[in-house]
């Protein structure tokens, strides 16, 4: 074999051996992983495109081109998520991730379709938790219905991130007759929340466990798409829609009183709380309308169709446990009253700071 | 939830209304004043107030503990905390009280390591954890917490962790009491006794209230059935011609307290000959302080504290709402400069401080009650 022959032989080896697919091996994450280079490739395709590739992502395109079907509308949507700690009970930080967009996008009665996630990593997470976070959010985003087309990494010096950060992104359709806003809300209507409230904040705040307390409370975190669609189905004339997380339901129906210029009335005792939340919170001098869900939503509804409201919405297992809880009324605009068992009444204003126990 | 529930009967509430409008009706117009900031938060977070006879008023008293915390004493906490090395821990309440100038909040947003903790043991830990700092907990409260704090100083000193001290703040129940009594125009009828506190100090040192003033005191839980009975029994006690101690709360409290808590109290702390309360001023032998076997835990010997006394805003009126001579919303700044956002006074501080808890709860009521329905 001549010099030539071999030199080329070696070349094509070589040739060959760049055609691999990149081998991740390192066991943290490295700066050289958000350096675009080799190690952001071998990155992207052993751990986000082996857990969530698909037609759009795995092209790697600077950005994926939608059908978005004739006649019909997008909602546009984008949160980011930044959970401590990255696991507890009944859920975990890439959980989060899917379902907290793709409820925005439901709550807005759209049909969600597309996500974007990008992450931002600290230096030093170890490969295998990324994994697993990642393995999260492809099965919530299976789950969820929703295919994720494009997503970016950024690594950051140890100490300048906590772990992992993730935002999505997201685009649901809407049919171009969908009326729902707090413009449509009017004196009479009928509040439903689609189940337990306060389950999510308490799971995170135990998960913490700074408080040395234990209980079986897990969070709620879930799609909401089928119960949002099953309500619209039954219930065209469905005036508003809302998650309500941060803050609780008292911050979301604070908004929709705002916004509404309408009162809104709840009645403490159909508010569906389950007792180890109630107990925890009472422990802790909180309120579970002030602790945050991330698989629940509160919707208004005409009077007269609150039957068939409530009956699609336990059809559906993340709705099953749906009451109503409160009204409408134009006796004190911009307010929420509350109504306690035995004919009190007290104001449920917009949580100020974060929720601060009481100490004695 | 059992052992709550109970108390939040709706029947019982209704029965206990019953025979509260009945026995006020053949009296005069009542001023009762709930001394502790739980019953406040209790009164308006069920909507009692909404509740009573327009002829009871409920008077909110200084039982708040974050509400009487003068705002020099914030002032210290702040210096402390903002020496290098220094980990202040506090109750999260007090994150967002005011001193003269700034908030522990501001001061962790600039950089001081202050952390909110749910009990004195916790700081105790973080302390063992982290042995290259100094902890220092931020210690408020009547006698409700000053035990769990006697208790952290005790094991602080059996562990011998030297990177922990307390600044202490804790103040006692009486001498507030008998400020009130005593101040220029007081018109109260009578009094609901704290009942936290009286879990360890028992009923016994609130005998001077009918002896020496003449008033009935009923020492009462914090469930809203709790809070309805004790209105009646003062109600009853007023019709009756009687006016004694009596205690609605005997599921918990023992007339003569908690005899271990008290022993812990009196094994670590003295009485501070003098201490100045948010509002009410100077009141003597009204506050605890470490004694002196656990002097080397006193983070105000340890440190240097400017204990500088900083008067109380012109414009703001907590003297007057604690004292009961005025209601929240009479204040010249309540709902105004002076919101839960923005408190310039403690009491809009804590959900208890009586501000707050007519700001959150109470700005609302109901002219038709609406029928409670349940799906």
């Amino acid at each position: 074999m001549s010099t030539q022959d071999e030199r080329d032989q070696v070349l094509a080896r070589i040739e060959q051996w760049k055609l691999r697919p990149p081998k991740l091996t390192d066991e943290v994450v490295t700066m050289a992983h958000g350096a675009g280079g080799k190690a952001s490739q071998s990155l992207t395709e052993a751990v986000f495109k082996a857990a969530y590739g698909g037609p759009q992502l795995d092209r790697l395109d600077d950005g994926a081109v939608l059908d978005v079907p004739p006649g019909s509308r997008i909602v546009f949507t984008t949160d980011a998520f930044v959970v401590t700690p990255r696991k507890f009970a009944g859920g975990s930080l890439g959980d989060l991730a899917i379902n907290g967009t793709v409820n925005d996008l439901a709550v807005m009665g759209a049909t969600p379709k597309w996500l974007t996630v990008s992450a931002v990593l600290e230096e030093g997470l170890p490969m295998d938790e990324l994994r697993d976070i990642v393995g999260d959010v492809a099965a919530a985003a299976a789950k969820a219905g929703v295919e994720i087309v494009a997503g970016d990494t950024k690594v950051v010096e140890r100490g300048a991130a906590d772990g992992c950060y993730l935002t999505t992104s997201g685009i649901g359709v809407l049919s171009s007759d969908r009326q729902l806003g707090a413009d449509q809300v009017q004196p009479g209507d009928v509040v439903l929340v689609s189940g337990t409230i306060g389950d999510h904040g308490m799971a995170v705040i135990l998960a913490r466990g700074d408080l040395a307390l234990d209980a079986n409370i897990e969070s709620d975190t879930a799609p909401l798409h089928e119960a949002t669609a099953a309500l619209l189905e039954a219930v065209p004339m469905t005036r508003w829609m809302r998650d309500p997380t941060r803050g609780g339901l008292a911050s979301a129906c604070n908004e929709l009183a705002a916004a509404a210029n309408v009162g809104v009335s709840l009645f403490e005792e159909s508010l569906p709380v389950n007792p180890p939340v109630n107990g925890a919170c009472e422990l802790l001098g909180l309120d579970p309308l002030y602790v945050a869900n991330e698989g629940k939503f509160v919707a208004v509804v005409p009077a007269d169709q609150v039957d068939a409201a409530l009956e699609a919405l336990r059809a559906v297992p993340v709705s099953a446990g749906a009451v109503a809880i409160g009204e409408i009324n134009d006796e004190h605009p911009g307010m929420v009253v509350a109504h306690t068992p035995f004919g009190g009444s007290r104001i449920v204003d917009m949580l100020v700071g974060a929720p601060l126990p009481r100490i004695c | 939830m059992k052992f709550v529930t109970e108390f939040r009967d709706p029947v019982a509430a209704r029965a206990l209304i019953k025979e509260i409008t009945a026995l006020a009706k053949d009296q005069p117009p009542r001023k009762f004043m709930e001394v502790c900031g739980g019953h406040t938060h209790a009164i308006y977070r069920h909507g009692i107030e909404t509740l009573l006879p327009e002829s009871i008023e409920m008077v909110h008293g200084p039982g708040c503990p974050v509400c009487v915390i003068p705002m020099g004493r914030i002032d210290d906490a702040i210096a402390v905390a903002s020496r290098e090395g220094v980990t202040m821990c506090c109750f999260g309440d007090m994150m967002r009280v005011p001193g003269g100038k700034s908030t522990l909040l501001e001061a962790k947003a600039n950089g001081a390591d202050v952390r909110i903790v749910y009990s004195p043991l916790d700081a105790l830990a973080i302390a063992e954890r982290e042995p290259d700092r100094e902890v220092v907990f931020l210690a408020v409260g009547f006698e409700t917490t000053a035990p769990s704090t006697a208790v952290t100083a005790m094991q602080a000193r059996e562990r011998k962790v030297s990177n922990f001290s307390i600044f202490c703040n804790h103040v006692t129940i009486v001498p507030p009491v008998k400020a009130i009594l005593d101040s220029p125009g007081m018109s109260l009828d009578g009094f609901l006794g704290p009942g936290h506190v009286s879990t360890v100090i028992g009923t016994g040192p609130y005998e001077f209230v009918p002896r020496e003033y003449g008033l009935p005191l009923v020492a009462a839980g914090f469930e809203p059935v709790d809070i309805l009975q004790g209105v009646a029994m003062l109600l009853r006690q007023l019709a009756e011609g009687r006016c004694e101690v009596e205690n609605q709360y005997k599921r918990v409290v023992r007339d003569g307290g908690n005899t271990a808590a008290l022993k812990i109290l009196g094994q670590v702390f003295t009485i501070r000959p003098h201490f100045e309360w948010r509002g009410l001023g100077f009141i003597a032998q009204s506050a605890l302080a470490l004694n002196e076997d656990f002097a080397e835990f006193d983070a105000e010997l340890k440190f240097e504290v400017p204990g500088v006394r900083v008067a109380d805003p012109k414009a703001c009126q907590c003297g007057e709402v604690l004292k009961g001579a005025i209601r929240p919303w009479e204040c010249k700044v309540f709902g105004s400069a002076c919101t839960p956002e923005t408190p310039i006074g403690t009491c809009m501080v804590s959900s208890e401080g009586a501000c707050a808890a007519y700001f959150n709860y109470g700005r609302f009521r109901a002219k038709t009650r609406i029928p409670v329905t349940s799906t």
